[in-house]
């Protein structure tokens, strides 16, 4: 898989973007999202995590550069770039694309272990969705808890593909993979029956990874009070733009 | 186990080589029927590669079975003109004559019956793919002395509908004219690569697999990315539903393509090319490997090709194993990796950052023949025909309702009624123009011309005539997209699904004008945030009928009072059953 | 000028929603000042008999008693508010939606650890609701006007939304009020 996953090389030239209309600096081949980050300036994602390549799935990162939709968790950055980003159209249609995740997979958010903390959740509440337009999808999904501190609730999977990138960049294993196409694909793993068949590990980067409530830890759920969890007072992106 | 032998053997035959895994797991699944988990840890283990990395790829390609199945295997087509041409009904008869039902195989596992998408015989449908061998113009009677020909084990390849009929139904100057083998080649020996590349421009080429984009450009930039080695790729992938046109290239002028890839080769330096071709058309393969083997003998390919001191090239064909997305050439280049099929991100494009990394020209068939007889003939010569813009013929498969289906080769800037009346199709409703991905037409659009600066099209024409349930076709090619979309990204894999749902919703009666509204929301989503170009036209379907056919919908929707049309009764019918209640009776659905 | 009217309804739900809404504590008597209580399980009046400004529902949709009751609060108020997670998205209830009704009831009636062998009975009485194949969100029945995330929303959020309402505005809830969870 690694062609798809090659970080855009970086010159390390300084280029100038306009982003809604504000000059920021940029590092020639930088992702466009990182040079936003770098300037305050947030881009909604969700398959994007700092330090791993960019997986270009969520498409919630969605910018129109020059006027043409893309990702900007994969673009590059060059001089002169006219970019779209926080608009009422886009934010629109992140809204849907978020809730077409919720409808997706099998999201209650009341009984889940990650609420309050979960990324997904919280691009809801950032973009507006109060509840998702869809119709549930309510597809059977399985649920592996084979192994002794690990869970993996594929009901809460968004198909980000970060446990992947996460195990096989930072901590050298392989534990997932994907499996199957279209609305059947589905998160594997590396055994033949379930998580206990692997050497994933409690601390690996791969749990930390995820940004929903599919990949938990055992045995640390609701140790946060309501009202101190991170998303609960404080809007997601808003470390970014501090 | 006979499994590890198998695999082992397998993999030791193509040198352990991780990025042919597709061809071995092809050849895998040949030998053993299947690709079970145990084969797939048997690959992994041997290739020294993670089990997920392998089970990810044998996943995705719908050719390959994970679970033991008949020894005989029915792929019939179901795409939408084989459902409007019968396909339905001939599904019917081989499950009665089986035994069986579609996804399932019969008791005795004699025969398994499944659905395809588009196999490129709309114009001889009903066809259907048995054991690979492809048998058209299906008809309700055929079906018996089919299965009792599979049953009694006897060679299908003699039964009557075992053919394909290649006739073209016009030829034109460029691609069905007839050849001379190595005319092509024997002149590109003679010309710079850079003389080449600007005959391309002088005849103002552009890609005939979708996106038009000029081949000479194409060439140049793939040609001056600095790299030591450069592929040249020929996409036979041929998926839009509709589209059989590079079939009949592939079996009447394959010497016309294996010449345009040398010519590219030349060009861009490339010592080496591959011809991806769809799993559907494995029954071509003979006759393409024979036709690079009289290549081979007379020259043609080879070291010092035709004598040119250093010019060194040869091709192989790899065969697809089912998956409409490994047509996007970033898609297809991955597939060549022995990965899924899922499309890259771009920037790089391949022409920088292609097969194994490295700078690849991804060409159509359709493009590499006209390149081969611009070269002959003349970059200026080509310019000639057609239009401005659009220069040369067009190659257009017609399917669906018209008398004369088939391919034909036309000029450029032809109106679509011109090519209706030549067709047979004076009176059609619509015309599917580029295939789902492309756009419905209306009777106003038909005085348009079939060009890049007016319509332009991979090559689709599905007619609809009159009598036909527009909609109902539309909803059937979103499904295509749902069945087809790789699943790598968010609104292309669920939007899909979503959107065919809320077209069935209204077909069913049960939608509102709310609902449309919704129905082209989510389109232009779909169409505006998904990465690739599957996604980013699935929605044209319903896009391109919300525009052009208004009232179609508008007949099909009620009006709105609050009250969502629910099926309470189906939803009920589960507890009843399993509660022993009668159904409750009457609760009336409005 | 008559009080406007407000009728509040419960489905499958835990009725974490209508506890929520008593929380408002001694602002239910300034509520009382503000609207006329109509049906509502808070004081039994079991029928609709005259149309009702604002109506309130708690819990998703699991039987045939459920979504005719929701069709009737729909047909009769004129505003239509969804409360809580389980009349938003099925909630808690709809757990159970990713397995077969078949294994559910079998689970609870016939297999559960508390039932004796050949004890169970999968309940047929006519009198009872029919459940669905699935628990649904109110919005797949009828139309809904507005949504109060949570589980429950809490007094505050419930509060914040009625108000404005009654004052004839749009609801726009502060970011902390709107929880899924
Ligand atoms: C979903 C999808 C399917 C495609 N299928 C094909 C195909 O079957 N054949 C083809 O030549 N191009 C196909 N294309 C276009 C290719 O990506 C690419 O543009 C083309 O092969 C370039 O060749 P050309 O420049 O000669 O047109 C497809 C594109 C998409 C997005
Ligand atoms: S994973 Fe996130 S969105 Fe899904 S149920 Fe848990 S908290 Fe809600
Ligand atoms: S398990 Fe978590 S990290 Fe992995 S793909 Fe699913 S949501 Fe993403
Ligand atoms: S648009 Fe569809 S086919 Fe293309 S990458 Fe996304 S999921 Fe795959
Ligand atoms: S963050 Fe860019 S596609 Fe997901």
């Amino acid at each position: 898989m690694s062609a798809q996953n090659d970080t855009p090389e970086t010159s390390g030239e300084t280029v100038k973007l306009l982003i809604d209309g504000v000059e920021i600096p940029a590092r020639e081949g930088q992702t466009i999202l990182e040079a936003a980050a770098d300037a305050g300036i947030y881009v909604p994602r969700l398959c994007y995590r700092e330090g791993l390549p960019p997986g270009g799935h969520c498409r919630i990162c969605t910018v129109k550069v020059n006027g043409r939709p893309t990702s900007a968790c994969t673009f590059p950055a060059s001089e002169g770039l006219v970019l779209e980003n926080n608009t009422d159209e886009l934010n629109t249609m992140r809204r849907q694309v978020v809730e077409m995740l919720f409808v997706e997979g099998n999201h209650v958010c009341p009984s889940c272990e990650a609420s309050g903390d979960c990324e997904l959740q919280a691009l809801g509440y950032r973009l507006g969705m109060i509840a998702p337009q869809y119709p549930y999808q309510n597809t059977t999904r399985e649920l592996d808890a084979s192994h002794p501190d690990v869970m993996l609730d594929r009901n809460r999977c968004v198909l980000c593909g970060r446990c992947a990138r996460a195990s096989r960049e930072l901590d050298g294993k392989s534990v997932f993979g994907f499996e199957g196409r279209g609305i059947g694909k589905r998160i594997a793993v590396n055994a033949s029956h379930g998580l206990a068949g692997t050497d994933i590990d409690a601390a690996d980067e791969a749990v930390a990874a995820c940004p929903t409530g599919c990949l938990l830890v055992k045995r640390q759920a609701n140790l946060i009070p309501v009202g101190k969890r991170t998303y609960d007072k404080t809007p997601i992106g808003t470390d970014v733009e501090a | 186990m006979v499994e590890t032998d198998v695999v082992n053997r397998i993999v030791q035959q193509f040198g352990g080589d991780r990025t042919r895994l597709l061809d071995m797991a092809r050849a895998v699944h040949a030998e053993l029927g299947h690709i079970s988990e145990e084969t797939v840890a048997a690959l992994a283990k041997a290739l020294d590669v993670p089990r997920v990395e392998v089970r990810d790829m044998v996943s995705f390609y719908a050719f390959f079975f994970r679970e033991p199945h008949g020894t005989n295997v029915i792929y019939l087509c179901h795409a939408v003109v084989e459902r409007m041409q019968g396909a339905d009904d001939i599904a019917r008869a081989l499950e009665e004559a089986t035994g069986t039902t579609f996804g399932a195989s019969d008791p005795d596992a004699d025969i398994t019956l499944r659905y395809t998408s588009c196999i490129g015989l709309s114009d001889q449908a009903p066809s259907a793919l048995v054991n690979g061998v492809p048998v058209t113009n299906l008809t309700v009677d055929d079906v018996p002395e089919l299965v009792a020909a599979l049953r009694g084990g006897r060679d299908i390849t003699r039964l009557r509908q075992a053919q394909v009929g290649n006739d073209v139904r016009t030829a034109g100057q460029v691609i069905f004219a007839p050849t001379e083998r190595g005319a092509a080649v024997r002149k590109a020996v003679t010309m710079t690569p850079d003389a080449i590349i600007e005959e391309l421009n002088v005849a103002r080429l552009r890609g005939r697999g979708g996106a038009g984009f000029p081949t000479a450009m194409k060439w140049k930039f793939c040609r001056q990315a600095k790299e030591d080695v450069h592929y040249v790729v020929c996409n036979a992938d041929e998926g839009e539903p509709g589209t059989f046109k590079d079939r009949a290239i592939l079996a009447l002028q394959p010497n016309l393509v294996f010449g345009g890839m040398t010519v590219a080769a030349r060009a861009l330096g490339a010592r080496k090319g591959i011809l991806y071709l769809r799993a559907e058309y494995e029954y071509l393969l003979r006759d393409l490997e024979s036709e690079l083997d009289k290549r081979r003998h007379l020259g043609l390919l080879g070291d010092n090709i035709c004598g040119c001191e250093g010019f060194d090239f040869d091709i192989r064909i790899q065969l697809g194993a089912g998956a409409y997305i490994c047509g996007e050439e970033s898609a297809l280049i991955e597939s060549l990796e022995g990965k899924r099929g899922a499309p890259r991100a771009r920037p790089p494009f391949p022409v920088e950052h292609g097969y194994l990394g490295k700078p690849t020209s991804v060409n159509n068939v359709e493009t590499l023949c006209c390149a081969a007889r611009i070269l002959v003939e003349g970059g200026a010569w080509f310019a000639d025909i057609g239009t401005k813009d659009s220069t040369g013929t067009k190659l257009l498969s017609v399917s669906g309702d018209c008398t004369k289906p088939g391919v034909y080769e036309l000029e450029y800037g032809l109106t679509v009624l011109q090519l209706l009346e030549r067709v047979g199709a004076e009176n059609a409703q619509a015309v599917q123009m580029g295939g789902p991905s492309g756009q419905c037409l209306a009777r106003k659009d038909f005085a348009r011309s079939i060009s890049f600066e007016d319509l332009p099209t991979g090559g689709s024409v599905i007619i609809f005539g009159p009598e036909r349930d527009l909609l109902e076709a539309m909803r059937q090619f979103t499904a295509f997209f749902a069945e087809e979309s790789c699943g790598w990204c968010a609104p292309c894999r669920v939007g899909t699904t979503l959107l065919e749902k809320c077209l069935q919703k209204i077909l069913d009666g049960k939608g509102t004008f709310s609902d449309l509204e919704a129905l082209e929301t989510l389109g232009e989503t779909v169409k505006t945030m998904s990465r690739c170009g599957l996604g980013q036209t699935a929605a044209n379907p319903i896009l391109t009928t919300l525009r052009n056919f208004p009232i179609l919908y508008a007949d099909r929707v009620r009006s709105d009072d609050g009250v969502m049309a629910f099926d309470l009764e189906r939803a009920k019918e589960e507890c009843c059953s399993v509660a022993g209640r009668a159904p409750a009776t009457g609760e009336e659905t409005p | 000028m008559a009080k406007p009217r407000l009728a509040t309804g419960h489905f499958t739900g835990c009725f974490g929603c209508h506890m929520s809404f008593l929380d408002i504590d001694e602002r239910i008597l300034e509520l009382v000042e503000l609207v006329d209580f109509d049906k509502s399980p808070i004081n039994d009046k079991k029928r609709f008999d005259q149309p009702v400004d604002i109506g309130i529902v708690e819990g998703g949709v699991s039987n045939d008693e459920n979504a005719e009751i929701l069709r009737d609060f729909r047909k009769n108020c004129k505003i239509l508010i969804a409360m809580g997670s389980c009349a938003i998205t099925g909630g808690v209830p709809a757990l159970r939606n990713t397995m077969p009704l078949k294994e559910c009831l079998e689970e609870a009636f016939l297999n559960g650890p508390t039932i004796g062998e050949g004890d169970g009975l999968i309940p047929n009485d006519p009198d009872l609701p029919v459940l669905l194949d699935k628990v649904y969100p109110c919005q797949e029945f009828v139309k809904i006007d507005y949504i109060l995330p949570g589980c429950p929303p809490s007094a505050d959020t419930l509060w914040a939304a009625l108000t404005a309402l009654l004052s004839g505005e749009e609801p726009s809830l502060p970011y902390e009020l709107v929880k899924y969870d």
